[in-house]
């Protein structure tokens, strides 16, 4: 009566996405490495650290969004402020890398600079512990944790739907914003953590360092997606988009939404954090613009350009929109908005259901014409 | 075949447990008889009184018919029961023993209640088979959501219930495109997936044809006694149909109570439906 987990986990992918998946970790871990380390620089298979760092930037993009497609897609509830999270995750594990800091500051100091700067004499309470890996590590689950479930707990309790809890998640990842903005918050103010030495030791700019961030980040978003399916594909995943199409007739057979929509609140608050630590480091730099409430817009513009309610849906909608935006950031940096604005339009009013669904609906046309055809 | 077999063998109205005598605060008590107990219950909306002073006790295995004209607080009286409206005075109690006004939506549904609205409120993106796999009697909190497999015995269940509802052939098409009259009996279904003591029918047959809505009649005949049943209805050749007591309810309150015909030539209640 009972299949175990394990085998329920295999069953949530098809044999052709556990291939694609396998295909994509091939790829991430041993060609690219290849490719980067191995090739001489001005050879035509090179991959150069730039593209490296871009790739893995997007892959943590990717995790936030399928973090919001859970909640959105499948939850019905519109987030606005996930950004807020994926900072959590990130400033987190940014107090750690400002300790890897050690004494190269440019003070010299023991403590970061900007407590220098604010003429603090030691580390304050709120960070003690940030120079173990294995708290920090901690905190970037905890934290954005925890945040979800208080501010997500009394949201839902008090019933607050549609487009009132969209507006509420703005303010507060706003409200943050404002909070880390203030050097007296003690996280850096305006410039944030930047100028990363080491990570567990290791330079953090050398290739191979480079390489396992990106190896990790990988492996994160493949156990994310197969995290996510069995997620959605067990009665848990029904009940849920039961409440996304008829809340109240949920209620009256008996569950409770409230669990339910803080459950994967909460999950998918901590995805973003995760992500959040993955970015860190790959980037190098955190600084309060990742709460701002634009940032968690183009969130929800990524799910909705892959399609929402899938799983690839906002993988690929962060990969197209990413890579528009870092090649039209070069070339017109002054229209990106523009046509950031122009493909949520584009998008909302033709294809509601994002590039997959385009897709399908492409297919299921070659379908019924070779059907007719034969 | 299972329509026969809801009827038999249930002792008046009662519990196997509480006639073993065991009487644990929260669960269902019927004892004396009494299913749903409403009192002087009143429920305003900005001055408006949906409900005045409502007094309504519904016997265990009864089947009870709610006529009245439209505004006289069917929907209201339903929505107290189920807890979405909290009553501003008076007493709703299931049984003897369970406060309605204290619990919430998902509580009253785990001790009996089940509600059935006037619009089919179906899950229309799931399958008919998964729309009564949610609705099944089960344990409903997350946990066991997340680590829930169906096992052979609930299987069995569902399927009996898809040929209950005669929706067998339909189990793995997608609720949205079923018609609106098999919108209503699969609703109905996930009633009875609940196995609830007391069922709350808001206008059942509307949009059904008048074989759907006979058959619909012999399926709540063949229901009361194992349960108490509630139904709003305006199709008077469909209460006819239930026979069992009528109850009026105009202006929040109850007008009249008795068999369809003593009702129907109650003075009062031509008033009410032809105007004054």
């Amino acid at each position: 009566m009972h299949k175990p987990l394990t085998l329920r986990i295999l069953s949530s992918l098809d044999g052709k996405s556990w291939a694609a998946l396998g295909a994509f970790l091939a790829l991430a871990l041993l060609v690219v490495p290849v490719l980067n380390l191995g090739t001489a620089e001005d050879s035509a298979f090179h991959i150069s650290a730039y593209a490296i760092t871009l790739i893995g930037k997007i892959m943590c993009y990717a995790l936030v969004a399928i973090a919001m497609d859970l909640i959105w897609g499948y939850g019905g509830i519109l987030s606005l402020g996930h950004g807020l999270f994926f900072a959590l995750g990130g400033y987190a594990f940014g107090m750690y890398l400002m300790r890897q800091i050690g004494r190269d500051g440019s003070y010299g100091a023991d403590i970061p600079d900007f407590m220098v700067f604010l003429d603090w004499k030691e580390i304050p309470w709120f960070w003690s512990g940030s120079d173990s890996f294995g708290w920090v590590a901690l905190l970037v689950v905890l934290v954005p944790a925890l945040v979800a479930f208080v501010f997500g707990y009394f949201a839902f309790r008090s019933r607050i739907k549609g487009v009132y809890f969209s507006i509420i998640t703005q303010a507060l990842t706003y409200a943050a914003m404002l909070l880390f903005f203030r050097n007296e918050t003690g996280f850096g103010g305006n410039n944030g953590f930047t100028d990363f030495k080491r990570v567990l030791g290791h330079t953090i700019t050398s290739p191979e360092t480079r390489l396992v961030l990106f190896g990790l980040t990988a492996l994160f978003l493949a156990a994310t997606l197969i995290f996510a399916a069995w997620l959605v594909k067990s009665k848990f995943g029904r009940v849920l988009t039961a409440i996304r199409d008829a809340e109240s007739r949920v209620m009256f057979i008996g569950y409770n939404p409230l669990w339910y929509k803080l459950t994967i609140w909460v999950i998918s608050a901590v995805i973003c954090g995760i992500a959040g630590a993955l970015y860190v480091p790959q980037v190098g730099i955190i600084n309060p613009s990742e709460m701002s409430p634009a940032n968690s817009i183009e969130i929800a513009i990524w799910v909705a350009v892959g399609g929402r309610g899938t799983l690839i849906g906002p993988i690929i909608g962060a990969f197209v929109v990413n890579l528009a935006k870092s090649w039209f950031t070069v070339s017109f940096p002054e229209y990106w908005l523009f046509f950031l604005g122009l493909l949520f339009i584009v998008v909302t009013l033709m294809l509601p259901q994002g590039l997959v669904g385009l897709w399908k609906k492409l297919q299921e046309k070659n379908a019924s014409r070779k059907g007719t055809a034969a | 075949m299972i329509l026969e077999n809801t009827l038999d063998d249930r002792p008046e109205g009662s519990d196997g447990a509480d006639q073993m005598g065991h009487l644990v605060t929260g669960e269902l008590d019927l004892s004396h008889g009494v299913a749903l107990y409403l009192e002087d219950i009143t429920v305003s909306f900005d001055g408006f009184k949906a409900l005045n002073n409502l007094n309504l006790a519904i016997n265990a295995g009864e089947l009870r018919c709610i006529i009245g004209p439209n505004g006289a607080g069917k929907t209201t009286m339903m929505d107290v029961i189920t807890g979405k409206t909290r009553p501003d005075s008076g007493k709703a109690f299931f049984g003897q023993s369970i406060d309605l006004t204290r619990l919430t939506e998902p509580e009253i549904a785990h001790v009996g209640i089940g509600r059935k609205f006037q619009k089919p409120t179906i899950f229309e993106q799931h399958t008919v088979f998964e729309n009564l796999e949610l609705a099944m009697k089960t344990d409903k909190r997350v946990w066991k959501s997340l680590m829930a497999w169906l096992a052979g015995d609930e299987r069995d269940r569902i399927a009996e219930t898809l040929r209950l509802i005669r929706l067998d052939k339909e189990a793995d098409r997608q609720a949205g495109l079923l018609s609106h009259g098999q919108k209503q009996w699969l609703e109905i279904g996930m009633l009875l997936m609940q196995e609830p003591k007391l069922l709350l029918l808001d206008e059942p047959v509307a949009g059904m044809t008048d074989d759907e809505t006979m058959r619909t009649a012999e399926l709540f005949v063949s229901l009361a006694g194992k349960h108490s049943l509630v139904v709003v209805e305006h199709d008077m050749a469909f209460v006819e149909k239930l026979g069992g007591l009528v109850t009026v309810l105009h202006e929040g309150s109850v007008l009249a109570e008795g068999d369809l015909a003593t009702v129907q030539n109650d003075q009062r209640v031509i008033e009410v439906y032809l105007g004054r």
